[in-house]
């Protein structure tokens, strides 16, 4: 069933729009959504965590997505109903669809699919029309070039012309660091816009074998920011990629750089921008993360405006956070090209007189593709365009990936390689991207490749001991539910399979995970060894399968596929709580 | 390391690999005499494994909090085996600066004595086994201040 454009423009009666300048009124029910009208005198796009995702996708929001402490009921940290009355957005309507999971599968074949390079593509060019080309930055906060067959196959590569295709003025980083460092300076000879990433030095071995640096003095690795004369005013983007790059992903591929926050650099970088640079607008362009930014906001002074990513929460509003110097607004821009944050400036000298913002979703029904990009995308994926399209099994239920303890995506993965590798439990990790499939859907080679595009895929089976496996389990919770946004990285829980667990998101380290059992119905004995599955290792060598060739094997054999029993994950203590739907 | 050769070196003590501590990079370069050779070496110091008897064996007084003191640490390390700490401090009359991690086994990391006259500014890499507060400790003008903050080890891995 798809809608027609009527359909969608009568269900789409909210508005998007919030921020600091009122919007101006017009009429509600046939408005064209996308039909955002000119704001003040600097207009920036914001794209982020596409993943890859070159063709429209089904990408439902967490139903899960739980804040604690400080954390508990503000943005992000609000699903469902409790999301919609914040937002003040109409249940039952696509932007209910597109910012929440409720009845997601009914809503997915009303609305149809989001994202899509060829109609994102259209709707940059025409709010960029909008504003006068001169007058629009497009700026990518990363994850863009991996999480697809296409982006893996080109190492990046095929990405990055995306990218230029589109226009990216500049970017940060995440995933596109993997393919190792020289595959990632090659990506950016390629990238047209300028890389931005103001936290990443040269270690102290490398700096002493004169490694590679944009600055051998202090270390600095990248340009910090850009910035750019636009409608006459001095606008400056500074780029924070992912802060622990070499923490959740192996040493391996970035040996020579660390990262980290670097709140104390960042402010020397802001500092020197509002002084000797002279920029009348500072915005942020991160991958952090929103619990990480909303601190950050909180404690560096002089940044107007953090358009976020990493953690994949698609924000209609962004928070106003008040610190020493003033305030700044944290926004947050989705993920798998669902959205687009939509920057309106007002800039005056010296300072930003208004900000409004629009985070549009990206409905690919409503946007014509753009020949250009739409054949791009086809040439990309023409050289395994049949391997890409085989239809392995069809979906017996919604399998998604997207939230903080479990997905049934995930329990399918799990199930794969219990079976495939004969083991009692299996881990796999709480990857926040990777599409879902709806109830009857083919699920598709292309589709398996979305949930496990990395470089470091093989799966491996360990014996472990379960004292071995609980401590694996807290490490990864304490990186979701430390009441420190600071040490969070901006995962979700690591994925069980043959094993259920209650798990307390208030506890302290080492005492969130309690009542592990096994399918059996056994306790987890501490000291008994355990034949264990898994994958996307940081710390083994590379050498097994690659897990999608596992899950491709399982899947073949399956013909309707659904989790074989639902993750069993008991939560404590969120009871209430506005980021928990049961 | 940034090179400070304008300023005297602080004098250095410290164990070495051994004591799960790894062993220390000097400010500028120069490299801390050698235990031996060190008068006034701070045996029972470094033997404690608690905060409290590390200072107390040390300084024989009690810290007081100082927002005077940068202890600069990354939130989450990147190695436990090499975490970078550094420690300034803009407090007149500095004349000594230790490093403690409580969640080591042994809790004195490091200690350095500063002639007058020394710029105020160290920096080292510690092995931590496990997430800890790591206390930079600074006596100045006769009176003992500190600040704390916490560095993460974690397993890595599964992030998003």
């Amino acid at each position: 069933m798809r809608p027609s454009r009527r359909d969608l423009l009568k269900l789409l009666g909210a508005s998007a729009a919030a921020g600091v300048m009122p919007r101006p009124s017009r009429a509600q029910a046939n408005a064209d959504i996308y039909d955002i009208g000119r704001s003040g005198n600097v207009r920036l796009l914001h794209m982020t965590d596409t993943h890859g995702q070159t063709v429209p996708v089904h990408f439902r929001e967490p139903s899960v997505n739980i804040g604690m402490g400080e954390a508990r009921g503000r943005p992000p940290h609000l699903v469902g109903a409790a999301f919609l009355e914040h937002f003040g957005i109409a249940p039952g309507t696509a932007q209910a669809h597109a910012f929440t999971y409720l009845d997601f599968a009914e809503a997915a074949h009303r609305y149809g699919k989001m994202g899509g390079y060829a109609h994102l593509a259209t709707l940059i060019a025409r709010l960029r029309a909008e504003a006068g080309p001169a007058n629009t930055l497009l700026l990518d906060g990363g994850d863009s070039w991996q999480g697809s067959w296409t982006a893996h196959r080109t190492q990046g590569l095929g990405m990055v012309q995306l990218s230029n295709l589109l226009g990216v003025d500049a970017m940060t980083s995440h995933f596109e660091m993997t393919y190792g460092e020289e595959k990632f300076r090659a990506n950016l000879k390629a990238f047209k816009g300028t890389y931005i990433a103001q936290n990443v030095f040269l270690t102290d071995e490398a700096a002493f074998n004169g490694a590679e640096a944009l600055d051998p003095d202090s270390g600095r690795v990248f340009e910090p920011y850009i910035i750019r004369e636009v409608g006459g005013h001095r606008v400056a983007v500074i780029g924070q990629c992912f802060p622990y790059q070499p923490i959740a992903h192996p040493r391996r591929f970035v040996p020579d750089w660390t990262f980290g926050i670097r709140e104390a650099e960042m402010q020397k970088v802001v500092d020197k921008l509002r002084g000797a640079e002279r920029a009348d607008a500072v915005v942020l362009l991160s991958h952090n993360g929103m619990d990480v930014d909303l601190k950050l906001a909180s404690r560096v002074r002089g940044i107007d405006i953090i358009l976020g990513g990493h953690t994949h929460d698609g924000v209609p509003q962004p928070i106003t956070v008040a610190n020493p110097g003033g305030r700044t607004l944290v926004a947050n821009g989705g993920s798998n090209g669902k959205f687009l944050g939509v920057v309106d400036l007002d800039v005056g000298k010296g300072r930003v007189n208004g900000i409004r913002y629009t985070l549009a979703p990206v409905f690919s029904n409503l946007l014509p593709a753009d020949p250009a990009m739409a054949a791009q995308v086809a040439a990309l994926r023409q050289p395994d365009a049949a391997a890409l399209d085989e239809k392995l099994a069809s979906a017996g239920e919604l399998l998604y990936r997207r939230g903080n303890v479990a997905g049934t995506m995930d329990q399918v993965l799990c199930d794969a390689m219990m079976q495939e590798l004969n083991a009692q439990i299996a881990l796999s990790p709480g990857f926040r991207w990777g599409p879902s499939v709806l109830p009857g859907e083919a699920i598709t080679m292309d589709l398996v490749y979305a949930h496990t595009a990395i470089t470091y895929p093989d799966v491996y089976v360990q014996e472990m001991t379960g004292a071995a496996i609980k401590t694996i389990m807290e490490d990864v919770c304490d990186n979701l539910f430390n009441p420190d946004p600071y040490v969070q990285q901006g995962g979700d829980m690591v994925r069980m399979g043959g094993l259920d667990y209650a798990c307390t998101p208030g506890g302290s380290m080492g005492n969130r995970i309690t009542e592990l059992t096994l399918t059996d119905g056994t306790k987890l004995d501490a000291a008994k060894t355990y034949r264990v599955a898994g994958w996307a290792s940081v710390n083994l060598p590379q050498g097994g399968r690659p897990v999608w060739d596992v899950v491709a094997t399982y899947l073949r054999g399956q013909g309707e596929v659904r989790p074989r029993r639902p993750a069993g994950v008991k939560l404590n203590g969120v009871d209430g709580n506005p980021g928990y739907a049961a | 390391m940034h090179p400070r050769a304008d300023h005297h070196p602080p004098a250095i003590h410290t164990r070495r690999a051994a004591t799960r501590l790894l062993a220390l990079l000097g400010v500028a370069g120069f490299v801390g005499t050698a235990r031996a050779a060190a008068p006034g070496w701070p045996e029972e110091a470094f033997k404690q494994t608690s905060e409290a008897d590390a200072i107390k064996a040390l300084y024989g007084k009690s810290a007081a909090t100082s927002d005077k003191i940068t202890l600069e640490v990354p939130e989450i390390a990147e190695n436990g085996a090499v975490v970078p700490v550094s420690v300034s401090s803009s407090l007149a009359d500095v004349t000594a600066i230790s490093i403690l991690v409580p969640g080591n086994p042994l809790t004195l990391a490091a200690s350095y004595t500063l002639p007058a006259g020394t710029l105020p500014s160290i920096g080292c890499r510690l092995k931590m086994a496990k997430t800890s507060n790591v206390i930079a400790l600074v006596e100045a003008g006769g009176k003992l201040y500190s600040t704390s903050k916490e560095v993460k080890v974690t397993l890595g891995g599964c992030g998003g």
